[in-house]
């Protein structure tokens, strides 16, 4: 697989609601790192500046479940744009902490968060407002668009996303060894 | 020139979902900056009708940089709950697993996200500007960033099991103790690790000559500072008291103990952010916005207590003007790589240690209090977790204030700060949005634990510009 000038796999990342700890354990391939980036060009996510998710991405990691509108949205573009999308730890995989809430009111859930009087609402209610809304569930992300690759964990040990990388980088089937295959 | 809104969508190299929106005049002028911090999870809510002995597993799962403060911050309310002293091998280890994740935290933030703005430029090609742009051009740098923060994770996996969301910590102790034949490996890791924070210390003053601009603009103003610091004064993370000092540098709290904390801050809410607007309450909003984290740590530590951080904390000292605390926070970088090398004196010290390697790392009770708080230094600063429970240890009611939460007032001023100082009013440069987000970076917020209640009472404040404009609103709770 290779689709950028310089040969190199088109990687993005993106993190939707989740804790930054799939992001971290991705960071833990450490030194594999300096060999990744001979073999992929990272486009886009949180640790890279482009803001808009750009286009013909070959694999995306996405951490985190789908809690709000915008994320929803992202899913969507990100689907869309990239070859293979992979649900990189349990939020994204089952819904895990961010699903938590999902059997209380978002109303409720809010208003007890952030009380606030004068008719006033707090952040999240309604759309068109300075930050999303909340949908009425947290979703995990094969409710929202189709996955190609699972990698559960909470998060995936480094050697699970090094050796999912590395399949998909050869343009292998992913397949997870004993031990990989893990919640939690 | 119409009016009109600048929007920076999300905030990159950060850790969380945030975004910045600058309102700028007919002139192009920047009339008001906010940063809004967009996602929710609600862990308040949900923890309730949980066992607490299952909130250490549960919250260090609000951030993933950081879930080693949460976990520690939340067993020992559980230690309070169950009114015990955990043994005091657990205690040494405890402490021990906080200054590794200080570590692996500090230089994420140092080198995976600020280094490329730093050694690349604040407005050098947004294409290249992150870790692997770092690992290119700088490939020196970029491999003691990975590998400073390799050394932190390490201990935490070696102690906890897991880099990332170790199940170790529990109310009344630890899981498991550290096994003998590890202490030689993790020793081996400190001498590299202090060599690189030590040559990068270095680096970075040699660097930041060229930064005058960015010192002065990018949060220099005068606030309060909040910090825990040990019994005898020195710099502190994982228990001690709570010292609130003023921008003159006089102490307005000197030993608080932290589980009075709801007498000494209060908050805001806003309708564009899920992140609150704590300030100290004797003070009011205005008067009240104070700093935490590393800056806010060396400043009200009278010193650190190791020797090579007790150097370097003199010299970070060369920032005070006319005495007072240092107040630029673009400092905080300097402050994070100080707090490193006072972490790495620490873990070398606490491995040592006779008793490190003992077997008794838990107490044993039921439920004995009703209510419990727990307070620690999070590499972002102070953090507290306060339960109530019922009999059986059922959460009835938690309170999460996290350290990101402290420092909302001063990002948002750092921003319209930055956004004065650089904007030319005839165009918005993607260089200077990327100043904007630096602004923000150096707090190095960690927005994921962006939600909590204290009281429930809201009024609402405004404050108006000299021309009675409305400069900014919000509710008091
Ligand atoms: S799966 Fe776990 S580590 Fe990953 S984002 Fe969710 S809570 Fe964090």
């Amino acid at each position: 697989m290779s689709s950028t000038p310089s040969g190199k796999i088109r990687l993005a990342t993106v993190w939707l609601s989740g804790c930054s700890g799939c992001h971290m354990s991705f960071l833990d391939l450490d030194e594999q790192l300096l060999e990744l980036n001979e073999h992929i060009q990272l486009v886009h996510g949180p640790l890279v500046d482009r803001k808009d998710f750009p286009p013909e991405v070959d694999v995306v990691l996405v951490e985190g479940a789908v809690n709000n509108e915008e994320q929803k949205e992202m899913a969507g573009i990100l689907r869309e744009q990239s070859r293979i999308v992979v649900a990189l730890g349990d939020c994204a995989v089952t819904g895990n902490v961010p699903a938590m809430r999902n059997g209380l009111p978002v109303k409720n859930l809010l208003e007890s968060v952030y009380p606030v009087e004068g008719g006033h609402e707090p952040p999240g209610l309604s759309s068109g407002s300075e930050v999303p809304r909340l949908l009425p569930a947290a979703l995990p992300l094969h409710a929202v668009v189709p996955v190609d690759v699972f990698l559960p964990g909470c998060p995936p040990h480094a050697r699970t996303i090094g050796s999912a990388l590395k399949a998909l980088l050869k343009g292998e089937r992913v397949v997870l060894e004993q031990g990989m295959c893990r919640f939690g | 020139m119409e009016k009109k809104t600048v929007t920076i969508d999300p905030v990159t190299r950060i850790e969380g979902h945030g975004k910045i929106t600058l309102q700028l005049d007919e002139k192009g002028h920047v009339t008001r900056a906010r940063f809004h911090v967009t996602d929710f999870r609600g862990f308040e809510k949900l923890c309730e009708q949980r066992p607490f002995w299952e909130m250490p597993d549960i919250t260090s799962r609000i951030c993933g940089i950081c879930p080693v403060s949460h976990m520690l911050a939340s067993a020992k309310a559980g230690d309070a709950i169950l009114g015990v002293h955990i043994p005091p091998t657990a205690h040494k280890l405890r402490r021990l697993i906080h200054w590794a994740q200080l570590v692996q935290s500090h230089a994420l933030s140092f080198f995976h996200l600020s280094a490329p703005d730093l050694l690349l430029g604040m407005e050098s090609d947004p294409q290249e500007r992150n870790i692997l742009g770092l690992v290119s051009r700088y490939p020196e740098v970029a491999k003691d960033g990975i590998r400073l923060r390799q050394v932190g994770q390490e201990i935490i996996r070696v102690l906890g099991g897991k880099s990332v969301h170790p199940s170790w910590a529990v109310p009344g102790g630890v899981r498991a103790p550290l096994e003998p034949g590890k202490l030689e490996s993790l020793q081996a890791l400190i001498p590299q690790a202090i060599d690189i924070t030590e040559r990068t210390l270095e680096l970075y003053r040699e660097k930041i000559e060229g930064f005058s601009g960015e010192i002065e603009h990018y949060g220099d103003f005068s606030s309060l500072y909040m910090g825990l610091v040990s019994p005898g004064g020195e710099l502190e993370h994982y228990d001690g008291v709570l010292r609130v000092m003023d921008g003159g540098g006089k102490i307005l709290e000197k030993g608080a103990p932290p589980e009075n904390y709801r007498d000494i801050f209060s908050e805001g809410v806003e309708s564009w952010s899920f992140l609150k607007f704590p300030y100290y309450k004797p003070l009011g909003p205005q008067e009240g916005l104070y700093r935490v984290g590393p800056l806010a740590r060396l400043n009200v530590c009278d010193r650190a207590g190791t020797p090579r951080a007790d150097r370097v904390l003199e010299e970070f000292r060369r920032w005070q003007k006319n005495g007072r605390p240092v107040s630029g926070s673009f400092h905080m970088h300097e402050a994070r790589l100080i707090e490193i090398l006072f972490c790495l004196e620490k873990i070398s010290e606490t491995l040592s240690d006779a008793h490190i390697t003992g077997t008794h790392v838990r107490s044993h009770a039921g439920v004995n209090a009703r209510a419990g708080v727990g307070v620690i230094e999070a590499p972002r600063g102070t953090l507290f977790h306060d339960y109530h429970v019922d009999d059986e240890g059922l959460v009835q009611e938690v309170n999460l204030v996290v350290a990101s939460g402290h420092n909302n007032l001063a990002m948002n001023r750092t921003i319209l700060q930055i956004a004065r100082a650089f904007g030319n009013g005839s165009e918005i440069t993607e260089g200077f949005l990327n100043r904007m987000e630096h602004g923000i970076r150096i707090y190095d917020p960690c927005l994921s634990c962006s939600t909590h209640v204290v009281g429930r009472h809201a009024s609402r404040v405004e404050l108006l510009g000299p021309s009675g404009g409305l400069l900014r609103s919000f509710e008091i709770l």
